[in-house]
């Protein structure tokens, strides 16, 4: 198969219309994963390219990725973003290899042909030759030539592209709930607090539905139970969008029982189940919803938390079959004072890379993808909560799950 | 205290910092650091930048107590351990009884299995107290080369 991934058709069998029973070889097939690239990352999908923040400025630049495929996003002159694929129109080089930075134009390094910052082919080096020799030929036009350009479009200070002309808006594509929930937690100027990269020895997928699983977290994470951390009630929910990849779910926190929990705790003496400095978890309501937990996804690869005072943008982005990378990208906001910018660093020890309460999704893609090594026939069941991907005001299921796979079977044709 | 004195309580100090983690002498790690301290570890990148957030940060003895009992306890993920080699330690000055202190560390990781991986490589940045003796940690920042961490990070650096 061509690695345009356009096979003639899925080499993935499902075991019915269904999205509660999903096979296993979609974790290991290599055919499909060249036809989710097509499909869904160069398909009509919204990806997270970078904060407006970082291109403060005209001619400021940020290098990355959707998908597999490499991007440039950059501000020009009149003050609009705009992005293209990394990719030389002459030779297919290349073009920007700095992650980010800020410039006039950008120049390829193989044979010096330059593009504005809208992508359009301004140069070509010895375009007439040298003393008249060589040179492109007489009908070669430079307007004719540019960078393939995505749509751009950008919300809450998250700047999004898309490869596809039938991508609908973004707001229509994240659905009405999705909207207000971004905006929700993006609801001021975002800092960058810092970033970091997780190499995960699993397939992109494995880990996108661990964040849309509900149904894991009180289980698989032990760190709140086992010290004891105020739980109570936390009544909550799970929106999902009209298309099914899109979700947020959420909790509340009665943030004064947690108070008056932990003052009565500290005059207990089993002190080896209590944490010896609790500055790790005391959050403030700094949305005054009482939401302490709101977990966001963008089909196909972002996600955006909000744990406590811990805010974050993930993003997945797949590379090879069994492999992948998260990006941890930590804000904060501007109107955050010392006080405030202390408590997120704190509380970010339950996120990320060591998260006190992330850091087992790090590995248990991995071990699914090793139990699937040549093991893959049959399929995984995703029933909790039933077999629809429907709204739902409880969070033990796995909707959000289905879901995404309702998106993605959408987008896969299958 | 004189200089000879000084750098060899502040290799005494390094030496067993690496020791008790790569001998899984994990509760007897926070001994090393005074209270209040500050323990960051933090890609360069990041790190250069100006920018705080690190993997992982404790402001106290007792933060650094807690990351114990919970890496024991509570968060699971394969059982694997640590081999420090550290560089160059290279005393950069003394400020009062605080001693500025510079190394290099590589970490080998050896999974339960038997798989040994580079796992980081990064420089040590120390203020050490040596007020009293045996001399204590008041900061380090463990400034990671990459910003890519495989898998997760569950044992203190």
């Amino acid at each position: 198969m061509s690695q345009s991934g356009l096979a003639a058709s899925p080499t993935v069998t499902w075991p019915s219309n269904g999205i509660s029973e999903v096979p296993f070889r979609l974790y290991t097939d290599p055919e499909q994963y060249a036809r989710e690239q097509e499909r869904l990352f160069k398909g009509p999908t919204w990806n997270y390219l970078c904060l407006a923040v970082e291109l403060g400025k005209p001619g400021d630049y940020v290098a990355t990725t959707i998908g597999e495929t490499a991007v440039i996003v950059v501000r020009d002159r009149a003050g609009a973003i705009n992005a293209f694929v990394n990719r030389c129109a002459h030779r297919g080089n290349l073009l920007c290899i700095e992650r980010a930075g800020s410039t006039s134009e950008f120049s390829c390094i193989y044979h010096g042909w330059t593009y504005d910052l809208a992508g359009q082919l301004t140069g070509v080096a010895f375009e007439h030759g040298v003393k008249r020799q060589g040179g492109m030929p007489a009908e070669f036009r430079k307007e004719e030539h540019r960078l393939q350009r995505l749509r751009v479009s950008e919300l809450g200070g998250l700047v999004f592209g898309t490869f596809s002309e039938a991508t609908p808006d973004l707001e229509t594509y994240l659905g009405p709930d999705v909207t207000r929930g971004l905006l929700r937690v993006m609801n001021r100027t975002p800092v960058l607090l810092g970033r970091s990269t997780q190499a995960m020895p699993n397939n992109w997928k494995l880990y996108f539905e661990n964040v849309k699983d509900t149904y894991h977290a009180s289980i698989l994470h032990l760190f709140l139970t086992t010290f004891r951390i105020n739980r109570l009630s936390m009544p909550g929910g799970i929106y999902i969008d009209r298309q099914g990849g899109n979700h947020y779910s959420y909790a509340k926190l009665d943030y004064a029982a947690e108070d008056a929990d932990y003052k009565a705790a500290a005059l207990r003496a089993d002190s080896e189940f209590q944490l010896q400095d609790r500055s790790v978890v005391e959050s403030i309501d700094e949305y005054g919803d009482g939401v302490s937990v709101q977990i966001l996804t963008v089909f196909p690869g972002m996600v955006l938390q909000q744990v406590r005072n811990t805010i974050a943008v993930r993003v997945i982005r797949p590379r090879g079959v069994d492999k992948a990378e998260l990006e941890w990208i930590h804000l904060g906001f501007d109107t955050d004072d010392e006080a405030m910018t202390e408590r997120r660093l704190r509380q970010g020890n339950l996120i990320g890379a060591a998260g006190y309460i992330s850091m087992e999704d790090g590995c248990v893609g991995g071990f699914v993808q090793r139990a699937l090594q040549y093991n893959d026939a049959g399929a995984g069941l995703v029933m909790m909560g039933g077999h629809e991907a429907e709204s739902q005001d409880f969070r033990a299921s796995e909707a959000a799950i289905r879901g995404f796979w309702k998106h993605y079977r959408t987008l896969m044709g299958e | 205290m004189d200089d000879i004195a000084i750098r060899l309580g502040v290799h005494e100090l390094i030496g067993d910092y690496a020791e008790r983690i790569d001998e899984d002498r994990l509760e007897a790690w926070p001994e090393l650091f005074a209270d209040p301290c500050r323990y960051l570890i933090i890609s360069r990148a990041n790190h250069e930048a100006g920018m705080r957030q690190g993997v992982i940060y404790a402001a106290s003895r007792g933060m650094l107590l807690d990351r114990v009992f919970s890496i024991r306890r509570a968060n699971i993920f394969e059982p694997h351990r640590y081999r420090h080699v550290v560089g160059p330690i290279r005393l950069k000055a003394v400020e009062g009884s605080v001693a500025v202190v510079q190394s290099n560390f590589l970490a080998v990781r050896i999974m339960h299995d038997g798989a040994t991986t580079l796992f980081a490589s990064g420089r040590y940045l120390d203020r050490i107290d040596i007020a009293a003796t045996p001399f204590r940690f008041s900061e380090r920042v463990v400034v990671l080369d990459s910003d890519k961490i495989d898998t997760l990070l569950a044992i203190p650096l």
